[in-house]
C-alpha cells in the first residue's frame, strides 16, 4: 500500500526517486565530540562523480537539484512534459536553486528532503516556496517524514507528506486534523485567529 | 489577567488529546526514544536522575489563585506535595510519572494552564518583570503584547524546530527587571519622540555555555510590528544557526560569526517580506487582550495608613520585612509584595502544595486573587493595601513565607542541580543551604545589604549564574563535583556579565569562599556602596588575593 498522502487522502506515488550512487565510504563528521547529524545551509549535497554517475530512468521522476542542474538540457523536454520533479534538501540554499530555475512552477512537483524529522529548516523553506517564490503544484515532504510533525508541514504550505516506509500513512492522516483553530496566520490559513473570528 | 476564550480553551484542549495519543504511542513502542524525546521536551517533560520532571508553563509568570490552588493539588496527587518555580517563571514538578502526565496535562487545562513549548528547540515562555502593571517606574505595561506573544508564538508552524532553544523576555520600565539582554530576542517598549509605543529590540543574547549579552538591532519598532520583526529574525536564524553544534547552535554564536551589522542586514531584507503580513498586530486586538489586564478596582487610599506606620514603630521583625520584601506601588496606599521561597537551609524556589494553598488564600484575601512568580524564584502579591501588610505578614510568616532576605545574600537564585537534573555536574541546593546556614544572622545579612547570589549546577546556567554579583558554577573535574566563582555579574539595564576569580572549590569549601568575599567587601566598601558596587570599582584582584591567600594558609 501506498505511504503518500496528498490533499488529506492517501494516494499512489507516481514518481520514482533518482538517487545518486554512493562511491565510497561517508566520512562521519564530529563537532565537540559528537555526530554531526544536519548538513549546515549551503553544504554540497552529492560530489561531482555522484552526479555523473547518476542514471535517470523513464516516466516521471523525482530528481535532486544538483543532479537535475547537471542534466538541465537534457532534461528540459521532460520538465515541460511534466514529468520531473525536484528534490530539494533541507540545507540547500532555496535562493539558489531558485535563481537557477528561473520558474519554479515548471516542475509539476518540488519535494524537500528532510534527513532527520527535527530539522525544522523544512518549515521556512515550504513557507518560502508558497509565499516568496509563488510555488503552486504539489509541494511534497519525504525522507524523515513522521505524523507528529504533519500539522507543522501542512501550516507551511506542503500539501503532500511521503510518510516514512515503516510508518503508517493512514495514522498519519489523523495528525493533520490535531488542532482546529491555530493562532497564528501561516501558508494555509493566513489570518491570524484574531482576524478570523471575533473573539 | 488574561482568561481564555473558547479557541484558547480549545488549543489546550487539543493538546491534551494529542499528547496523550503521543504517550499511548511511546508506551506501546511505537514511537522511538529519539522521536518521543523532542514531543515530550515540548511539552515540557524531562526524563531527570530519579523521576522525570514536568515543567508547567506559566506565561510571563501571571498566576490566579485559582491555578495556583490547582498546582499545589496536582502537585499532591501526582507529585511529592512540592514544586520548584524556576528562572523563567515556572513551575517544575520533580517526580511525576510518565505515564501520568496526559492526566496533569488534562486537570492544568481546566485551569487554563498547559506546559506547551516549555523546554525544546522552540520558542519557550516569554517572561517579563514581575511588577509588570503595578512597579512606579513602568512606562508600558509588558503583559498584553506578551501575551500577544505567548499566543503567536504557540505551535507557530514555522518555528517549530529550531536549531536550539529560544527566549524571548519583555519589559516596559526604566530599570530593566527582566534580563533583557540576556535573552535571544528582548523587547524593550518604551514611548517615542511622538508618545507612541515603540519597541528597542535586543538580539543575540544568552548566558549558557557562552554568556553574551544582547546587542541591539533596532532602535526604534513599532509595537504593531512585533511579531512580523521577531518572524525576520527567527527564520534567518533557522536557516542558518549552527544546526551541526548543539553547543554553538543558539542565535548569539549566529550573531556573533556574522557581526551585528550583517545579520541586520538579512534580517531587515527579510523583514521586507515579512512586513505588514496578517500576523502585524492591530489596535483592535492588541485593546482586546489588554482589557484583561486593566487596572484592579483600587480603592481611594490616602498615601499613609497610621494602623501601618504604628506597626513598623512597634514590630521590628515586620519592619525589616517591609524593608526587604515590600515595594513601591504606583497607586496611592498600595504596595506589592514578595513572599520569599528562599528561607534558610531550604531548596531555593521549592513550595509545598500546603504553601501554594496559603498563598492562594493570601492572594484571595489581599491581592485580587492573582500573584506573580519572579525569575528571582520567588511569589508576589501585586496590590495589598498599606493596612493589610501586618495580617498579610502574620499569617505568611505562619507559614514559613516571610523571610525578611529579598535581595539579599540568602535570596540565593538557584537551579534544581545534580540532585535531580540529569544535565548537572554537580549539586547545587546544597550549596545554596549551605550558604544560607553560614548567614543565617540577619543583622549581619542585612548589615551585608543588597546581593544577587546565583547558583548553577552546569553550564546551561539556569541558575543565571553569569549575572550573579557573586556567581557559582558546578563543574565535573575527574568525576568529582567542584564549583567556580565568578563576581561582578549583574542584570539590568547596565547588565554585565561576572568575571572568574580563579580555580574552583570543593563544596566544603564554599560557605568560607563567600565568607571571604564578603570580608573583602565590608573592608573595602563606602558607606553607600553596594558590594556589586564595589566590585566594579576596585576590580576582582583584592577579592581574589583574599579568598586565595586563606585557602593557601589553609593547606600549608
Amino acid at each position: 500500500m501506498s505511504n503518500l498522502i496528498k490533499d488529506n487522502a492517501i494516494v499512489a506515488d507516481e514518481w520514482t526517486r533518482v538517487t545518486p550512487p554512493s562511491l565510497g565510504e561517508e566520512t562521519v563528521r564530529k563537532q565537540a565530540g559528537k555526530v554531526v547529524l544536519f548538513k549546515l545551509t549551503g553544504e554540497e549535497t552529492f560530489t561531482k562523480e555522484q552526479i555523473t554517475a547518476t542514471e535517470i530512468p523513464v516516466g516521471k521522476v523525482l530528481v535532486p537539484f544538483t543532479v537535475w542542474r547537471a542534466n538541465k538540457d537534457a532534461l528540459a523536454s521532460r520538465v515541460s512534459q511534466g514529468e520531473v520533479g525536484l528534490l530539494i534538501a533541507t540545507h540547500e540554499a532555496i535562493e539558489d536553486v531558485i535563481a537557477e530555475v528561473k520558474d519554479i512552477n515548471a516542475f509539476a512537483l518540488v519535494a524537500v528532503y528532510v534527513e532527520r524529522f527535527a530539522d525544522g529548516r523544512i518549515f521556512t523553506i515550504g513557507n518560502l516556496l508558497r509565499t516568496r517564490y509563488g510555488f503552486k503544484n504539489e509541494l511534497r515532504a519525504v525522507g524523515d517524514v513522521l505524523r507528529d510533525q504533519l500539522f507543522f508541514l501542512k501550516r507551511s504550505g506542503f500539501n503532500s507528506y511521503l510518510i516514512r516506509a515503516d510508518r503508517s500513512a493512514v495514522e498519519a492522516l489523523e495528525s493533520l486534523k490535531d488542532f482546529s483553530q491555530p493562532y497564528q496566520g501561516a501558508v494555509d490559513i493566513e489570518q491570524p485567529a484574531w482576524r478570523r473570528v471575533s473573539r | 489577567m488574561y482568561k481564555y476564550d473558547a479557541i484558547d480553551q480549545q488549543i489546550v484542549n487539543e493538546r491534551v488529546d494529542q499528547y496523550r495519543d503521543q504517550t499511548n504511542r511511546y508506551l506501546a513502542g511505537e514511537l522511538s526514544e529519539d522521536e518521543f524525546r523532542p514531543l515530550r521536551l515540548q511539552n515540557g517533560l524531562y526524563i531527570q536522575r530519579q523521576a522525570p520532571m514536568l515543567r508547567i508553563a506559566v506565561p510571563y509568570g501571571m498566576l490566579s489563585s485559582k491555578q495556583l490552588r490547582k498546582l499545589g493539588e496536582i502537585a499532591k496527587k501526582y507529585d511529592k506535595a512540592y514544586g520548584h518555580f524556576s528562572t523563567r517563571q515556572n513551575l517544575q514538578l520533580n517526580w511525576p510519572k510518565l505515564e501520568d502526565v496526559p492526566e496533569i496535562l488534562a486537570e492544568l487545562a481546566t485551569v487554563e494552564m498547559h506546559a506547551i513549548q516549555t523546554s525544546g528547540n522552540c520558542i519557550r515562555n516569554i517572561t517579563t518583570d514581575q511588577f509588570a502593571g503595578v512597579a512606579p517606574d513602568e512606562v508600558i505595561d509588558p503583559r498584553a503584547m506578551a501575551e500577544v506573544m505567548r499566543q503567536w508564538s504557540t505551535f507557530h508552524p514555522e518555528f517549530a524546530l529550531l536549531p536550539r532553544k529560544f527566549k524571548i523576555a519583555v519589559s516596559g520600565t526604566e530599570q530593566d527587571r527582566a534580563i533583557v539582554q540576556a535573552h535571544d530576542i528582548g523587547m524593550e517598549f518604551y514611548k517615542d519622540a511622538k508618545g507612541q509605543t515603540a519597541i528597542k529590540v535586543w538580539v543575540g543574547g544568552g548566558l549558557g555555555r557562552t554568556p553574551i549579552l544582547g546587542t541591539v538591532i533596532r532602535e526604534h519598532l513599532d509595537w504593531q510590528h512585533a511579531l512580523t520583526y521577531c518572524e525576520a529574525i527567527i527564520r534567518v536564524y533557522n536557516i542558518h544557526g549552527r544546526r551541526d553544534n548543539a553547543y554553538k547552535a543558539r542565535i548569539k554564536i549566529l550573531v556573533k560569526a556574522l557581526g551585528i551589522e550583517e545579520f541586520k542586514k538579512q534580517v531587515e531584507a527579510e523583514w521586507l517580506h515579512l512586513k505588514d503580513n496578517p500576523n502585524t498586530i492591530t489596535e483592535a486586538e492588541l485593546a482586546r487582550v489588554a482589557k484583561h489586564f486593566d487596572a484592579m478596582p483600587y480603592e481611594n487610599l490616602s498615601a499613609h495608613d497610621a494602623s501601618f506606620d504604628s506597626a513598623i514603630a512597634s514590630n521590628p521583625a515586620f519592619a525589616a520585612w517591609v524593608k526587604r520584601c515590600v515595594h513601591a506601588h504606583k497607586q496611592a496606599g498600595y504596595r506589592a509584595v514578595t513572599l520569599s521561597l528562599k528561607p534558610h537551609g531550604h531548596a531555593p524556589g521549592d513550595i509545598t502544595s500546603e504553601q501554594m494553598a496559603v498563598v492562594a488564600d493570601l492572594s484571595d484575601a489581599y491581592s485580587f486573587g492573582e500573584l506573580r512568580a519572579s525569575h528571582e524564584q520567588n511569589l508576589i502579591l501585586a496590590d495589598v493595601k498599606l493596612s493589610d501588610l501586618l495580617p498579610l505578614w502574620e499569617k505568611a510568616r505562619a507559614a514559613g513565607l516571610a523571610t525578611p532576605n529579598i535581595g539579599l545574600l540568602t535570596d540565593i537564585i538557584c537551579c534544581p542541580g545534580g540532585d535531580f537534573c540529569s544535565l548537572a555536574n554537580a549539586k547545587s541546593i546544597p550549596i545554596a543551604e549551605a550558604i544560607q546556614m553560614q548567614f543565617d544572622n540577619l543583622d549581619y545579612l542585612h548589615d551585608i545589604g543588597d546581593l544577587e547570589l546565583n547558583i548553577s549546577g552546569c553550564m546551561n546556567a539556569c541558575g543565571h549564574h553569569h549575572i550573579g554579583h557573586i556567581g557559582i558554577l558546578g563543574v565535573d573535574k575527574d568525576g568529582s563535583e567542584w564549583y567556580q566563582v565568578t563576581i561582578g555579574g549583574k542584570q539590568g539595564n547596565d547588565a554585565s556579565i561576572g568575571s572568574v576569580i580563579g580555580p574552583s572549590f570543593s563544596a566544603e569549601e564554599m560557605p568560607g569562599v563567600v565568607q571571604r568575599l564578603i570580608e573583602v567587601y565590608i573592608q573595602e566598601r563606602t558607606p553607600e556602596e553596594r558590594f556589586i558596587d564595589t566590585v566594579r570599582r576596585i576590580g576582582v584582584p583584592p577579592f581574589k588575593a583574599h579568598v586565595y591567600a586563606s585557602k593557601e594558609a589553609a593547606n600549608v
